[in-house]
Formats: C-alpha cells, structure tokens, sequence
C-alpha cells in the first residue's frame, strides 16, 4: 500500500512539475510563468484554465498592491497628482473591469473576453507608467503588470 | 497500479494464503536485508518514472487541450495569422509610443454614434434573433447591464420600422433558469410554417456547461414581442459526446430539409479543426444528430456564430433560408474565436447527406486568405431573410478599438454596423456583396457634389460644413496617359506583395495611388483616418486594387488601436472605381466596388472632433492625376430612443 502510494506520488510530483512546465513554455517569459504558478497551491493540480485563473488573481493582486502604492505617493511626491490621478483610474479599472472580465470568461469558456481583459492590464500598466515621461516612482510595479500580462494572455490563447 | 504489481518479484508479495496478514508480520519478512528492501524501492521509482513518461508524452491530457506536438507545429502555422492579427491589436513589446492622451468627458461624448445602434450605456456584443414580425423589424443583442465591459449577460431589445430608427424596449430574456443562469447567449429565431417563431439560444448553466435552450414570444399577438417564454423542458441540447462542455454554442436558424424536418447547425471544435455541427428536429424539442458534419476545416480553431444560408446565382434578391435548388448556393461563415475575423465561403450544400462542399477549398472557412464580410471590425455577424423586402440582411458587432478605462470612463463599449444586404456578386459569382440598408438615405441631410482633378501628391480640403456624420459616394478615374506611361514603363516595378495591412498605409506612395479621403481630419491634418484605393501593376501588366483604411493617424492618442485594414478589391473591365463612405463619429464603413470588399474602422480622434472635423480628398500617388466625382451628404441622427406610446404612430418609411 505504501509502495502504490509512493509510486502516486512520484509520478504526481513529475506529471505537475510538467503540466506547468510544458504550459509556461509556451509563453513569453518561462520562469516568471513557472514562478507564479508553482508558488501558488492550486497550480498543481490546476487544468489551463486554472493556470489562467490562476494568473487572473496574480494580476488582481499586484492591481492592489500598486494602488496602495499610488496612494501612499500622494503625500510623498505632490507634484505628481495629476499622473497619479490617471495612474490610480487606470489601475481601478484593472481591478473593476478586466479581472472580474477574465474570471467570467475564462470560467465560462469564452475565453476572447479573457484575452482581452489580460492584455487590458497591460495596456493600462503601460498607460500609467508614460504618464510620468521617464521619471516614474512606479516602474518595476508597471514592467511587473505588463510581464505578467504577457504571460497570462499567451496561457488564455491556449484556450480559444 | 495492477501493471505495476505484476511486476514485482514473487517473493515481496504477501502470500495470500498467510494466516498471519492482519497481525504479525512474518518472521519471513522481519529477516530481510536492508539491500533488497532497497533495491525494490528503486525498482519501484524506476517504473513510476518510466510510467510517468508514458503518460505525459502519449498525447495530450484530457484536462487540457493543447501541448502535443502536432498542436504546436500548428499553432506555429496559425499563430502567424493569429499573431499577426493580435499584434494590431496592441503592440507586445508594451512600451506605448506617443503621447498618453488624458480623456475627459467632451472629447469621449464626442465618440457616440449618431446612427449606429447601441444602447444608452455599457457594454454590448453579439447581434441575436433578428427579424421582421407585424411591421416591425426586431434587434436582440447581448448585452450586459452592469458595467462596460462583457459580462453578466442578457438578451437586450429593441424594434424598428426600417432598420435605422430603433426604439429601446425591455430585456427580452435575462438569466433566470439554472440552464442559462450564467449567461443568456447568442441565438437565432425560425419562422415555423404558420408564421409562428421559434427562437433557439445558448444557455451557460449553473455548472457553466454550455446547452442549447428553447423560446417564444409569450404573447404573439403583441407586435413588440416584449415577452419571451421558455420552453419548460430546457435544454433541448445538450454537448454531445466527444465536445467539449464549454465548445457548443450560437445555433442557427433553422431550415427545412426536403423530407420537411428543420435542420439547424451549431459551431464547435475538436482539437484544432474547427466544425460545424448538425441537427435535425421536427419540433425543435427533440433532436437527432447527425454522424457527420455539415463542414470542418483544419487548424482553424473554435467556429462561434456559425451562419448557413443560400444565395441566387442569379438574382439580387435575398433568399429564405431554407431555398434549395439549381440556382442557389450555400454560404457557411464562421467567426473565428483564435482570430476574431468573420469568414465566409461559397459552396454546394447537399441536402440528402447534410453536407456542404466548397467552391473552392483553398480558400475555405477560416483559412486566413480566405474571403471576409469586412475586413476591419467586424465580429460575431448573423444575416436574417427579411420577408418584408425579400432581402437578405447581415448585421455584425463592431466593439472597440480603445482601452477599457476609457471604456469605463464613458460608460459604453461596442457598436452595431448599420445592417446590410447581402447577396452573391452575380458579376464575379465569386463573392459576397454587402450594401448599407436603403432605408439609410432617409437620413440623408442637404446634398454637394463634387468633380475634382487631383494631381499626384496633393491633398485638396472639401467643404461640407460639419464633417462627423458624412455618407459620401465617389467614382475615381485615373488618368489614361498616365496608366498607359505606367503600363509600358518597364521600370515602373510590378508591386508585387502589396498588402494594406503591412505595406506602410497610405502615406507609402506608389505610381497608381493611393487616393481617396482623410476624413475625421483636422485642418492640420495631425489627425486623419485615410480611406483609399491603391492601384498596383502586378503580373502580366494587369492592374490590381486594393481597398484600405489607415488608422494609423487616426488619433494623437496612443493607448488605442490603430492598424491599417484592407484587402484586394475586384475590378471588373469598363468598371469605374467606386467607393462608399459612412462617417458616423467614432466608426468609419467604407465599401469599395459596390461593397465587393468592406472595411468598418473604429477610431478616436482627439483633435479632430466637433466644430474642427475637416473632409480631404488626397492623391498621394506618384505618376497618377485622379479625377474623383463624388457626392456628400450631411447625416442626420437616427435618434434612437426608449419606446414609448407616442411611437406606436410612427408611419413606416418606405
């Protein structure tokens, strides 16, 4: 009995290491694919659409984190308002409209919306990040968004 | 688990016949060396390992769709159209060029349409169950009613007495039934013998499985059909076996075969070959499917919104769907879930097998060269036979082409093209012609007519007061000294592989064009959406045209979309070049050659709008004079509106 169990696992253990693997190498950035997948507990036993999911969230996350970010540098730079103020609508938007996008589409099988929605977070992450011409406070939060952008909309295409 | 057992070595397993199973472990055992424990553990590892590998290199896991290898050696071949046709949409090294443009309200109140239909707000996609009933014509669409983006969806309504003044009524059909709990979608209505209808949908249930639904007007003596009942035995289908749970939706309307049964066709896939389904039924409750296929095509992915309908070889007219006979053909489209492109082919449909064969499979369903309603924004579309005028109409979803955050500023996403008339070009029976609806011109506001010569390199203002609600008609000549220099000039090269979308839009001159016109410019001209023909001298000194749209000038803005669309055009001998324009605030529909080849733009001017939108007429050919005779006239609003009991006296324009 132990011996079928240990036998399980091995092949569990190297059938998921490859599930992510064969699917983060079809996007554009293997190992920040891989790291955000096997860092999460449900990547292991995740089918795409799961992996998808799974990315939908991190984006979600990293929307948040990069507002309370946007939010603490009202006071510290002031001089910044008016690319702030554009910096937290485009990232309010990441997180009102393409997240809850993505997870209805993707759950619901119609993954284009989904698409959409992924590549969306990158735009605005991108749209933020040019508001400051060169100087912005935010830099590695926005090239974060739109790498992970890149990554969750080539596991999204994997669906359609 | 059994095949690994069997090979263990004969003396670890338990002797069955042991009495001693449960409570002590045989002296046998207890005495063996660590080495041979040892050695069967690694025994063990090796065949998981082995096994392991077995299973993840045998084919592709249930679980997911993709990564085998022939998946991937065709997704290469696709992912360059689908790549390529994604890369315009943003640009993937995602440093945005440009300066950020920061959207207000005057400059994105600008951008809704006067007469296109969408509703007063949020978001909206596929066109559903068009048709014609007790002197209406009626819209359904899915629609969400909480945001601007897609999601939550419905079935909105709304009627009209000649396809352009539309009038909002209630949602028709919203997610009440566990089978649609998760989404109300795209469906398509019938007309059963007595005139009754019959509207067949897609349903996400509960459990997300995506099932065929059943419905009809609860009242069909209300000419409004505000009232929608569900069929209590829902689903009437559900994915068959061997389709995936989330791959069968958008059923068609349904057409009687000659043994007097309905038959309907429904899109889906199997791998990566895209397919289309089918089912007969004579009382759209019960249903047999049928063994083969009506068509499929490989390597062309997920088939939504599958259309089936025939056209006369001979007559403009539109035909009912279920025409059959020698002077027919049979169109199947398909919106192509990997590319978000429209395609259609022209073929034979036998009726006896239910199969579909086309004219000419190079070119079949979903190939990328193959033929398209429009070559710009164009989706999900859906044609209806409208008994009223014997036509043909074909109505297509034009979403956006900005960001979601504007999107989400302005509180509305997508638009309808104004519907067409569809038909087989009878003068080359080797394509689609679409038209704008005639009832269009109702709108039509004060009228200039032009005649211009317009040397090579020049662009010419044209003064017709407001320039952001224009149906433009013109006819090109080029001049014919010039096309004879051209033709006899050997060192005029053969433009060989000129293609609107990747030659450099039409600031890239050559000798024979392009011309045509800037419309949404501003007097500067920093902003300016070209619509044009570019007339190239391909093999055998035969001339060659292409229809386009540049974008890319569009817009200052640069968190939008600005690809340059287009596509060959056929001209035949004698034929001027003709094309039309409808310039509506934020969408551009131009149709070349009659509409042979029609391209819908979305675009987002922030200069040029209001009191500064400017017209142009430009030849930025080399060696070609133009001379263009065109009219334009002002459009007025279509003034779509909430029905209400005023309405009901509205006389239909005919």
């Amino acid at each position: 009995m132990v011996v079928v169990m240990m036998i399980m696992m091995v092949m569990a253990m190297v059938s998921e290491a490859n599930m992510i693997e064969q699917t983060c190498k079809e996007t554009p950035d293997f190992n920040l694919c891989v790291s955000l997948l096997d860092s999460d507990p449900r990547g292991s036993s995740a089918d795409t659409s799961g992996l998808a999911l799974i990315l939908v969230d991190k984006i979600k996350g990293l929307a948040t984190k990069t507002l309370k970010e946007i939010n603490s540098l009202y006071k510290k730079r002031p001089e910044l308002k008016q690319a702030l103020d554009e910096c937290s609508r485009r990232y309010n938007t990441i997180l009102k409209a393409d997240v809850p996008e993505a997870i209805e589409a993707i759950s619901k099988g119609v993954p284009k919306f989904g698409e959409d929605g992924v590549i969306d977070a990158g735009v605005e992450a991108a749209v933020c990040e040019g508001e400051f011409k060169g100087k912005s406070p935010l830099t590695s939060l926005t090239k974060s968004m739109q790498k992970v952008s890149n990554v969750a909309r080539a596991i999204v295409r994997m669906l359609l | 688990m059994a095949s690994s057992e069997s090979l263990l070595p004969v003396s670890s397993q338990q002797d069955p016949l042991s009495d001693s199973r449960c409570d002590s472990i045989p002296e046998s055992r207890r005495r063996r060396p660590i080495k041979v424990h040892l050695a069967i553990y690694s025994g063990f590892l090796l065949i998981a390992l082995y096994v392991t590998l077995i299973i993840t290199h045998g084919g592709s896991a249930p679980k997911n769709d993709v990564n085998d290898d022939t998946t991937v050696e065709s997704r290469a071949r696709l992912a360059g159209v689908s790549e390529k046709s994604n890369d315009h949409i943003w640009n993937l090294s995602n440093d945005l060029k440009g300066e950020a443009f920061a959207w207000n309200n005057t400059v994105l109140s600008w951008q809704r349409t006067a007469f296109h239909f969408q509703p007063e707000k949020n978001w909206m996609n596929d066109p559903n169950g068009p048709l014609f009933y007790k002197g209406w014509y009626h819209f359904f669409y899915q629609y969400n009613p909480n945001a601007a983006v897609w999601g939550d969806i419905v079935w909105g309504h709304a009627v009209s007495k000649d396809l352009i003044h539309w009038l909002y009524l209630p949602f028709a059909m919203v997610p009440d039934q566990w089978y649609d709990a998760n989404g109300v979608w795209t469906g398509s209505a019938t007309f059963l013998d007595d005139g009754s209808i019959v509207m067949l949908y897609t349903g996400s249930t509960d459990k997300f499985v995506q099932v065929q639904n059943l419905a009809y007007p609860e009242d069909p003596k209300d000419p409004l059909l505000l009232k929608w009942t569900k069929f209590s035995g829902n689903p009437v289908l559900v994915p068959p076996p061997g389709i995936g749970a989330k791959d069968f939706r958008d059923p068609t309307t349904a057409w009687k075969t000659s043994d007097g049964k309905w038959r309907i066709t429904i899109g889906s896939k199997i791998n990566r070959t895209g397919i289309s389904l089918i089912y007969d039924t004579t009382d759209f409750k019960t249903y047999e499917k049928h063994e083969t296929l009506l068509h499929q095509v490989p390597n062309t992915g997920m088939w939504e919104c599958v259309d089936f309908y025939p056209v006369s070889k001979t007559k403009d007219k539109g035909l009912d769907t279920s025409v059959n006979g020698l002077d027919v053909k049979h169109i199947i489209k398909a919106s192509m879930d990997d590319t978000r492109i429209d395609h259609y082919a022209i073929g034979t449909y036998y009726d006896s097998n239910a199969t579909w064969v086309p004219d000419n499979p190079s070119i079949d369903v979903g190939i990328s060269t193959g033929l398209r309603y429009d070559y710009g924004k164009f989706y999900a579309s859906k044609t209806f036979y409208d008994q009223h005028k014997g036509r043909r109409i074909l109505w297509g979803w034009i979403g956006e082409s900005d960001s979601e955050a504007a999107d989400v500023q302005k509180g509305w996403s997508s638009v309808q093209g104004i519907p067409r008339t569809v038909a087989l070009d009878t003068k080359t029976g080797k394509n689609l012609v679409q038209w704008p609806v005639k009832e269009i011109e109702s709108l039509r506001l004060g009228r200039k007519k032009f005649h211009m010569k317009v040397e090579p390199g020049t662009v010419v203002p044209v003064d017709v007061g407001p320039a952001a609600q224009l149906d433009i008609e013109a006819e090109f000549k080029i001049k014919k000294d010039d096309l004879e220099v051209v033709f006899g000039d050997d060192s005029v090269e053969d433009d060989k592989e000129f293609s609107c979308e990747t030659s450099g839009g039409a600031t890239v001159r050559g000798a024979l064009g392009p011309f045509g016109f800037s419309v949404l410019a501003d007097q500067s001209l920093s902003e300016q959406t070209q619509v044009y023909f570019y007339v190239t001298k391909g093999k055998d000194s035969k001339l060659k045209t292409f229809f386009c749209t540049d974008t890319s000038r569009s817009t200052m803005a640069n968190d939008v979309v600005k690809p340059v669309y287009g596509s060959f055009v056929p001209v035949l001998k004698g034929e001027k070049l003709t094309m039309r324009i409808l310039v509506d605030h934020s969408i551009i529909e131009g149709f070349g050659q009659g509409g042979r080849t029609c391209i819908t733009s979305r675009v987002y001017p922030t200069k040029a709008i209001y009191g500064a939108t400017r017209l142009f007429l430009f030849n930025n050919a080399i060696d070609a004079t133009i001379t263009a005779s065109f009219k334009v006239w002002q459009m007025n609003s279509a003034f779509i509106h909430p029905f209400s009991a005023n309405d009901l006296g509205v006389p239909s324009s005919t």
